[in-house]
């Protein structure tokens, strides 16, 4: 087995000198921390007032862990510690309640993230020979152009078609021969599902890898896409808080996800205590941003379970590797690659008056995506007898969840009381999907 | 003389219908009328009955969503071209029907036709104009 490198002395970086190096770094992000508002006064409390205060590697248990809701309250800018001017982006993720949060990125952030991607397609073994074909979403959501950056980077043929158009999909796979894909396991076999249809078969395309990501999937998801394209396929890990993809990936073993050290500090702690866990215990996913300097974050809750694997990997690459995601901490659920809070869709149901407050969500599989079903409660004294008044409110329904959450839902209307009630904590999200 | 309908929200879900009218067969209440409309999840069932009102709150006591509606009752002779004619007026007087539904009285050679409109005033007034008759709340409760 070949194994390639993108940069090979920082990669394959040895473990005394990796520590210093994240030393350095480290301080370096907590000054640039305490240019920000928030970090200002929280790690006062601390007892940090400069980068100074970061001697050893005990003093780094003095910083307090980072949330998702520090995030919600320092919108919109909270977290900003460099000059607006310096900002060459910013990705915002849409709120569960309405605030939502935003990540800024200076040039050099930008390309700090381009080149971990960089890092992360030669460790699959892919080369500027290969023609990438994006199929993830661009814009906001940052798996499209987060792999779009590296793999321009590493010289690659990019294909920048983004998520969804089945038909155009193939038709660009078969004219362009595409050899590497990004996408997420989910849209993967629902295209598998319609070559025949679009009379495209295994041997009209080139396929060699194909980079899945964004959901959660199960080892024996990648043996059947692997199966049904005769492809390698790799796991990625990425969240937009610690810019998006390119946190981790795997290499050409596929055993585990390096994650990049000398720019994220990882760390698996306890998700009821917060308490740091052992190596080989799992638990949530902490990171700590080395080198992005418009929104430093310091040990980020990621609410990602997972645990670190033992021992060097084959590839001799030195940084630690992550298993596949195995759970979250909160209940946010993700549906065809897209992330949803409850809390969203019942925002959404709250402000709508012909509906009652009690509803359900239902997931479902159909084929190989997912479907999202929405139960709602019609209000007794809003009806008027009207089948087109009734089939007015269906779609003004569908129409506010699909602004609100992206995902087009089908929306069910019940009688009052039809939906159960719950005494206590409800059980309003039914998960029926086969789990990948 | 309008008359009032009431229209009953139903969720698709086995035995609904039944539950619904066995609740109107405990309490005698009569339907002199009625009609389904469906759509993929739900149906709205209409009827006519001597005691509006009473029923409504009967359905509502029970859990059910219904709601009031005015409505025209015609009587018309029962033969072909019977409902054809009025309609002929109601089109002529640019009179818009919303939904209808009819059914055969007992023992009698009439029908009788249950109308929605957008405007049921302007209605009523045409037909009685064209000495069409209207079915008031009494003659209903004595079908």
């Amino acid at each position: 087995m070949d194994i390639n490198f993108w940069d090979k002395e920082i990669e394959t970086i040895d473990k005394a000198a990796l520590k210093a190096l994240q030393l350095k770094r480290l301080k370096e992000t907590v000054s640039y921390a305490l240019k920000t508002t928030f970090y200002k006064s929280r790690l006062k409390k601390a007892g940090i007032n400069s980068s100074d205060d970061i001697k050893h590697w005990e003093d780094y248990k003095k910083i307090p862990l980072t949330t998702k809701d520090d995030l919600r309250e320092c919108y919109p800018n909270g977290l900003l510690a460099v000059d607006m001017q310096e900002v060459v982006r910013l990705h915002t993720s849409s709120g569960t309640t309405g605030t939502p949060t935003v990540i800024y990125h200076t040039k050099s952030d930008i390309n700090h993230w381009a080149e971990l991607v960089a890092r992360s397609i030669v460790a699959t073994g892919a080369t500027n020979k290969d023609v990438f074909q994006n199929m993830m979403s661009y814009g906001m959501f940052t798996g499209g152009l987060g792999l779009h950056y590296g793999a321009e980077k590493v010289g690659m043929t990019v294909i920048p078609m983004g998520g969804g158009n089945t038909k155009r999909q193939i038709q660009l796979m078969k004219d362009f021969g595409s050899t590497v894909l990004h996408v997420t396991p989910s849209y993967i076999l629902h295209i598998h599902s319609k070559l025949e249809e679009c009379g495209v078969g295994l041997n009209d395309l080139k396929l060699k890898k194909a980079y899945l990501g964004a959901e959660p999937y199960s080892e024996n998801t990648r043996k059947k896409v692997e199966h049904l394209f005769k492809m390698d396929v790799y796991n990625s890990y990425g969240l937009s808080e610690m810019n998006g993809p390119g946190v981790a990936f795997e290499c050409v073993h596929k055993c585990g996800m390096h994650v990049w050290e000398d720019t994220y500090l990882l760390e698996v702690v306890d998700p009821k205590t917060g308490g740091s866990l052992g190596e080989d215990k799992e638990g949530e996913i902490v990171l700590t941003n080395l080198n992005r300097r418009a929104t430093p974050l310091l040990r980020y809750r990621t609410r990602d379970i997972a645990f670190i694997y033992k021992g060097l990997c084959g590839c001799k690459r030195t940084h630690r590797r992550i298993s596949r995601i195995t759970g979250r901490t909160d209940d946010m659920l993700i549906i065809n690659g897209v992330n949803v809070y409850p809390s969203q869709i019942e925002e959404v149901i709250m402000r709508i008056p012909e509906v009652g407050t009690n509803y359900q969500i239902y997931l479902e599989k159909e084929g190989t995506l997912d479907k999202l079903i929405v139960k709602v409660e019609i209000y007794s004294k809003m009806f008027r007898g009207d089948i087109s008044e009734i089939d007015a409110l269906k779609s003004r329904i569908i129409e506010e969840l699909r602004a609100s959450i992206i995902i087009h839902p089908t929306v069910e209307l019940h009688e009052p009381g039809a939906l159960p009630v719950f005494e206590g904590k409800a059980k309003r999200v039914v998960d029926n999907r086969v789990k990948l | 003389m309008k008359l009032t309908q009431i229209s009953i929200f139903l969720e698709n879900r086995k035995g609904r219908l039944y539950e619904v009218c066995s609740l109107l067969g405990k309490h005698k209440i009569n339907i002199r009328a009625l009609t389904v409309a469906e759509s993929e999840q739900f149906g709205i069932l209409r009827i006519v009955v001597d005691k509006p009102e009473e029923t409504a709150a009967i359905l509502k006591k029970n859990g059910f969503v219904a709601s009031l509606t005015e409505i025209v009752a015609v009587e018309v002779a029962d033969k072909p071209g019977g409902l054809a004619e009025i309609l002929k007026v109601f089109s002529q007087s640019n009179i818009n029907v919303e939904y209808m539904y009819g059914f055969v009285e007992k023992k009698s050679d009439k029908a009788m036709l249950v109308f929605r409109f957008d405007e049921p005033d302007k209605a009523i007034a045409l037909l009685k104009k064209k000495k069409i008759k209207v079915i008031g709340r009494k003659e209903m409760g004595d079908l």
